[in-house]
This record gives C-alpha cells, structure tokens and sequence, in this order.
C-alpha cells in the first residue's frame, strides 16, 4: 500500500502530467497561432478552437501548486520563493496571457489585435519554458541549505545549458502538440499547414530531446538511483516520439496528437520517478534534499485532503472530459469566432 | 526599503486590485443566471440579450479575477515563505480544495458557456452559468476559510513549530467564517447589482434601449436591496463576532484607547492621535457601540490600552495596536458607503412601487451612475479594516507578519515584482475601463456584431 505521502507525491505528478498534456497543446496553439496561420481568420480559428478548454487546463497548474502547499508546505515554500524571478516571469507571462485570449477578439484595430498577438506568444512561451527550467533543476540539485531555504543565483543555480536546453525541448514540444491538435480541430488548408508544419518540427524536436536524455545522464544522477526503471520510461519515450512522427505521415491526427502528449507526459513522469522520495534535491549535500517526508503536512491533513480529492476527482475528471466531447467536432464554417 | 515592507506592498496591492473584481464576477454570474433562467422559463428573447450583453461586461472582468487570483496563490510562497511553512498544514487544504471543487467547475463551465451558445441545449446553457456562479461561490467559500483561520484560529495544534490540522470540521465551521461568508458574498451580490444598476441609469438618461434597460434595471434592484440590507445585518452579527475574538480590532476601528463607558457610545469621527495614544474632536451618538457589539443598549467595550497589557501578558513584550488611523477610517468608510447603498435601493424600490420608472428622474438616475463606485470603495475599505486590524500578526495569537517574511528573497527582487504587476495592474485598468465603455456605448443590439459568422474561415483572403 501507498502510504499517505506517497499518494500525495503521486497525485502531484499526475496534476502535472495533465498540466503539460493539456496545457501543452494550448501553449503551443497559442504559440503558433501567431506563426502559422497564412491569414487573420485562420488565426482566429486556431485561437479559438482552444477557447473552451483553456482556462480550465490551466487550473491543472493551480491545483497542483495548491496540492503542493497543502501536502507538502516545504516544498511549496522553498519553490516559491526559491525562484522568485523566474516565477515573476512566469505570472506576467499568464496574465498577458489570460486577458489576451479575452480581450483581442472585442474591438477591431489592427493595432489592438497586433498587441493582444504579441501577448499570446510572449505568455505561450513564458510559462512552459520557465516550468520546463524549474522541472531540469529539481532533479539536477539546488543550492538548500539546512533550514530549507534555497538562495539560487539566477544565472548558473536556476538557467545554466541543462536547464535552458529542457526550457527549449518543451517548447518545441509544446508547438508539435499544439500543431497537431490544430489538425485534429479544423480542416482545409489550415490543416494541412498545421500538419505541415509539424513534420517540420519534428526532426529538430527530437534531436533536443536526445540531447535532453544524455545530458540528464550525465548531469542528474536519476539513471543511477532508478536504473532500469528510467531507462525503461526513456524507451516508451522515444517509442512514442517515433510513432508520432508516423501517425503524423499516415495523417492520424488523433494518435499522433495522443503521442506527443504522451512524451510530454513520460518527461514529466521521469522527473518525479527520478525524484522519488525527494521533492527537491540539494546541491548542497544529500542531508539537505527536501523529501515526501520533511516537507510534508502531518498525517491528519494529508487523510483529509486525500477523501476529499478522492471524492471530488472523479466529478472534476467527469465533466472536464465532457466539455471535450461538446466541442469535439472540428471547426465549422458557421462558427462564432468569440477571440 | 526592506523585505518586510515591499512584500506587505505587494501583498496589498495585488489583493485590494484582484478584489476589484471578484465580486464583480459573483455579483453578475448570479444575476447573469437569473436572466438566463428568465429567458429559458419564459421564452422572451430580451433577457437572452440581457444574459449576453450583462455576460460581454462579466467576461471582460473575469478575465482579470483569474489572472490576478493566479497571483494570489503563488505570493504566499513567493514572498510569504515562513508563513507558508508554518501554516500550509492547514492553510494549503482549504485552497487545494478551493482549486479542486471550485476553480475547475468555474473555467470548464465558463468555456461551455462562452462558445456553447449553439452546441447545447438551453438547459445545458443555463445549467452551465449556474454551475459559474456555484463555483465563484464556493471558491469564496473556501478562500474565506482560510483567511478567517488567520483571524480566528481554531481546529489546530502546535507541533514540530508548526500549526498542524487537528479537526477539519472546526477549521470550516469556524464560527469566523460563519459571519465573514455571507458578509462577503451579499456585498459581491451588491456590487454586481450596483453595477448593472448604475449602467442601466446612464442608459436610461441617454434614453437608449430603455426597454432593455428599465428591465435590467429592476431584476438588478431587486437583488441589490436584498443584498445590501442583508450584508449590514451580516456585518453585525460579524462586529459581535469581533469583539469576542479579536477586541484589538474593535478598539482600533474605534480609535478606542480607554474601556468604554457602559452603555458605550459609538463614534462617528474623532481626530487620532497614534502617537500620545489619544483622539480628540470626537463626535459620538450613544448606546450604538454596545448595540453593535452585543445587540443591547448595555456593556463596555475594551479599550487598546488595557488590551495592550492583557496581550503583553499572553505573548511577551511588543506592540500590538494596529495602524489605528487606517482601521478607524476605512471601517467608518465601508459603514458610510453601506448606508448609502442601502438608501438609493429602498428609493429605487419606491420609485418602482409608484411606478414612476417610466419618467425616472434625471437627478436620482445620476445618484445611481455614481451609486456604481460605493460597492468597490466598501468592499476595499471592509478588506483593508479587516486585513490591517490584524496586525501585527499574521495568524491572530499564533504568528506575526515579521516572522511570515520569505527570508531568502532580498528586496531588489520584490521590488522588481512590485514594479512589474503594479505596472500590469495599471495596464490592465485602462484597457478594462476601455473595452466598459466600448462595449456599454455599443449597447445591447452590438453584442452580437464582433463575433463573426464566417462563411469560409479557412481560406479566404484578406
């Protein structure tokens, strides 16, 4: 059996899977929609075949860092304010983000829409780059010292080559997923661009993620700790990766789009199996790792929490899958463009 | 200037600018809802215009509540650290919870709505806005659990130098919560009321729409009467409340130094002097501070002199007086802009009753155009009597704001953030009171207009 902060160290790593599963597709629509489209309508169509699911896939991220501060408030505090500067980037990149989506389609300027534009890529890019950052500095170790407090310099502790280089394979990631849920929303020259273009980026995408893997070899020592485990999640990695480029060729948007997902998701899975059973590792020696147990709530708290999300999941999953199937179909020509 | 005081900067302006809009979005998804049900129970197309034009202003808004709510919850590990060590065993579940129950019904309903309009049914529709205003409800349910902790700590233990959860039942029954939920809620109801109502006056003077309008008008009446008188009969039980739990602050918004008289008078403006520990010019009617904090025409209030003793003797030497100035001031604030809240609905009622709506007069439809601003002003100063009558302490009894500090961050950084999302804030007002106006000026029948019916969206040339 589980115990309680085990669960919770699990039930995190889901929150995040579906974070960069979900999200990582909008981030790249939103991404794209700003290189892609061939005209202004195309672009609206992009933007808005993410609008109904958006925000919520955004609640993903919100959950998991609540679910972080109510099971494991050390972590969630040494985090927070461990990278203060990135997460300031990281929240201006969402706000932009969140009222461009709303606000660019409500008046007709050029100007205006250019601005809200410029929005949508800055907060498409910010976000997943700089999470992706946080995500390769956890397992690549931190400076912590003994009273949980981690004092990173900006440049080398938090963006060094690793970390940037797994900044930059998210994002590329992030755009072949987007593109290819463009695939699978509309249709007519818009697809096929959108196809297009991810077969284009595919080659490069994988390249960053084999370097990923060697680096994380050399600079982690996750392959060590886990061994045949990780190597394991590596090859369903690179199986999928494989797949999605064919499933892209045979033109199966459905699979191909589920097996980006899928990679993003192992990236993020072998971040927490790499972890396990610590949350954060400290450069600073072995003694000072922040663990599922030292920063973790006490047990009457984590019981607590675990009956209500396991009472409120199954809803929360119920109808979130739901609002998926309402807007299932693809994008028709009698659309109401509300961005 | 240190840590301490830019993180307290930070902290207050992202919460009064997020509180800008929070009870917007609740105030207007219920009464959103209303209309919708009008329209889906009685078939006439105008309160779908209602539901539509009402609902372009509630997405403008909301879209800034999300944002800055993001904020919200990453400051307290951002700037909030040790606080957030000390307290997330219990703090961290009710906001967890908020996220679960609440944030996912609001923006996956919220999506349904917005571009559902022709792929579900009408009930669906209505169904999915109701589920917006549950969620926005529940989610101030659960935020309010957590802050009235700070106020009132109840359901814990000290362990470890933590506060660790020992009776979930008591930390969402505390009597705090109890009297700060449905005080906060009828005030957002109030202030999504007001909203309408003042907009619908502006409307009405320029005599565009005035059919949509009149109606507009009269659902949001109805709701604000209700409303406001309910949120002053929640801020009594929630003074009574007060002084049983927290009489510092009572004394404070007082500017009480001494114990009352019994019966004690409340006053109604006195110059305070923090420094000599004295107020002046003080203008005072009888008995009502007794009756405020006990419901009788008896009984003495506590004084901050005598409370500064008794809580030297409970947690060791220190000042324990709030910034009394501040608390005073905004406490008469939020009283005053209540009052008048509740006069221009009673009149707006009146004026319905005589139906003397048809030729509404210019001078009272101007009263309500302002009437829009006493929602927001009351709901700051509420926020900023409760929040700054707390002080010095973070978690009331148990841990101060000093202690609460991230001690790993220095100051360029917060300043850094403080200039960043002040400078979002102040962008973001503009554009909102922008897209306010374009959309109000458009009226009702330019709703549908933006939103563009495409023939062929793929390939068409520009």
């Amino acid at each position: 059996m589980l115990s309680l902060n085990e669960l919770w160290f699990v039930l995190i790593a889901v929150l995040f899977v579906g974070f960069f599963f979900l999200e990582g597709f909008d981030f790249g629509v939103g991404m794209q929609s700003q290189l892609l489209p061939a005209n202004e309508k195309q672009r609206r169509v992009m933007i808005n075949s993410i609008g109904p699911f958006w925000d919520a896939n955004e609640v993903w991220l919100i959950t998991g860092a609540g679910a972080m501060f109510a099971a494991f408030p050390n972590w969630y505090a040494t985090l927070f304010s461990g990278f203060y500067v990135p997460f300031v980037f990281a929240l201006f990149g969402l706000i932009l983000r969140g009222v461009a989506f709303e606000y660019r389609g409500k008046a007709q300027s050029a100007g205006w829409r250019k601005t809200w534009d410029l929005s949508i890529l800055i907060g498409s890019f910010l976000p997943p780059f700089l999470l992706a950052i946080v995500f390769a500095s956890f397992i690549k170790g931190l400076p912590i010292d003994g009273d949980m407090q981690m004092h990173a310099s900006f440049f080398g502790d938090i963006v060094n080559v690793y970390t940037v280089l797994a900044g930059l394979t998210v994002i590329l990631l992030c755009n072949v997923h987007g593109l290819l849920f463009t695939a699978l929303r509309t249709f007519g020259e818009l697809q096929d661009r959108a196809r297009k273009r991810a077969q284009v980026l595919l080659l490069p995408t994988g390249a960053l993620l084999l370097a990923f893997v060697i680096m994380t070899y050399f600079e982690t020592d996750i392959f060590e700790v886990r061994g045949i485990l990780l190597w394991a999640i590596v090859l369903l990695g690179i199986v999928a990766f494989v797949l999605s480029g064919y499933f892209c060729k045979k033109k199966r948007d459905g699979w191909a789009f589920g097996m980006t997902g899928a990679v993003l998701g192992l990236s993020v899975i072998s971040v927490f199996v790499g972890l396990f059973p610590r949350v954060m590792v400290s450069s600073l020696g072995e003694a000072f790792n922040l663990t599922i147990t030292n920063s973790a709530s006490g047990h009457y708290s984590l019981k607590v929490m675990t009956i209500v999300a396991l009472t409120l999941l199954p809803f929360v999953l119920g109808y979130q899958i739901w609002s998926y199937f309402i807007f299932h179909k693809r994008l028709s020509d009698k659309e109401t463009l509300e961005y | 200037m240190d840590v301490l005081m830019l993180s307290r900067m930070q902290f207050a302006s992202t919460t009064i600018f997020h509180f800008f809009f929070v009870p917007v979005t609740i105030g207007l998804s219920f009464i959103i809802a209303i209309m919708e049900t009008m329209y889906v129970r009685k078939g006439d197309e105008v309160y779908k215009r209602m539901a539509k034009f009402w609902g372009k202003l509630f997405l403008v808004n909301f879209a800034i509540g999300v944002v800055t709510g993001i904020l919200q919850e990453f400051q307290f590990g951002m700037n909030w650290s040790d606080y957030s060590r000390f307290v997330g065993d219990i703090f961290g579940a009710p906001l967890a919870i908020e996220a679960l129950l609440a944030f996912f019904l609001e923006s996956t309903f919220i999506g349904i709505w917005i571009f559902g309009w022709e792929k579900v049914s009408k009930k669906i529709h209505l169904l999915s806005i109701w589920f917006v205003a549950i969620g926005t409800t529940l989610s101030a349910f659960w935020i309010l659990a957590a802050n009235s902790f700070m106020q009132h700590p109840v359901g814990y233990t000290i362990n470890n130098g933590r506060a660790e959860m020992n009776d979930f039942l008591s930390l969402i029954t505390n009597g705090q919560v109890l009297v700060e939920f449905p005080h906060t809620v009828l005030g957002a109801f109030a202030t999504g009321a007001f909203l309408i109502i003042g907009i619908s006056a502006f409307k009405l003077l320029k005599k565009q729409d005035t059919d949509f309008f009149k109606r507009s008008f009269q659902i949001a009446v109805i709701v604000g009467v209700i409303s406001s008188i309910g949120v002053a009969f929640a801020g009594h039980w929630q003074a009574q409340y007060l002084v049983k739990t927290q009489p510092m602050k009572m004394a404070a918004s007082e500017g009480l130094w001494e114990d009352s008289a019994d019966p004690a008078p409340w006053t109604v403006v006195a110059s305070i002097d923090p420094e000599n520990k004295m107020s002046s010019h003080e203008l005072k009617v009888p008995y009502v501070l007794s009756f405020l904090s006990y419901s009788k025409f008896s009984g003495s209030v506590k004084g901050m002199n005598t409370l500064q003793s008794e809580y030297e003797q409970a947690y060791g030497p220190g000042d324990y007086i709030p910034p009394v100035r501040t608390t005073f001031w905004s406490f008469r604030i939020m009283i005053a802009a209540g009052m008048a809240m509740i006069f221009i609905t009673l009149w707006a009622i009146y004026l319905m009753w005589r139906k003397k709506m048809d030729q509404p007069n210019t001078k009272f439809m101007r009263i309500c155009l302002t009437g829009l601003l006493l929602p927001p002003i009351a709901n700051t100063a509420g926020w900023t009597m409760t929040e700054f009558g707390r002080q010095p302490w973070t978690v009331f009894g148990l841990l101060t704001t000093d202690k609460s500090v991230s001690p790993n961050i220095t100051s360029g950084q917060v300043l850094f953030s403080l200039i960043t999302f002040n400078t979002a804030y102040a962008a973001l007002l503009i554009v909102l009171i922008y897209l306010f106006v374009k959309v109000i000026k458009k009226g009702p029948n330019g709703v549908d207009e933006e939103s563009e019916h495409s023939t062929d969206p793929y390939n068409t040339k520009e």
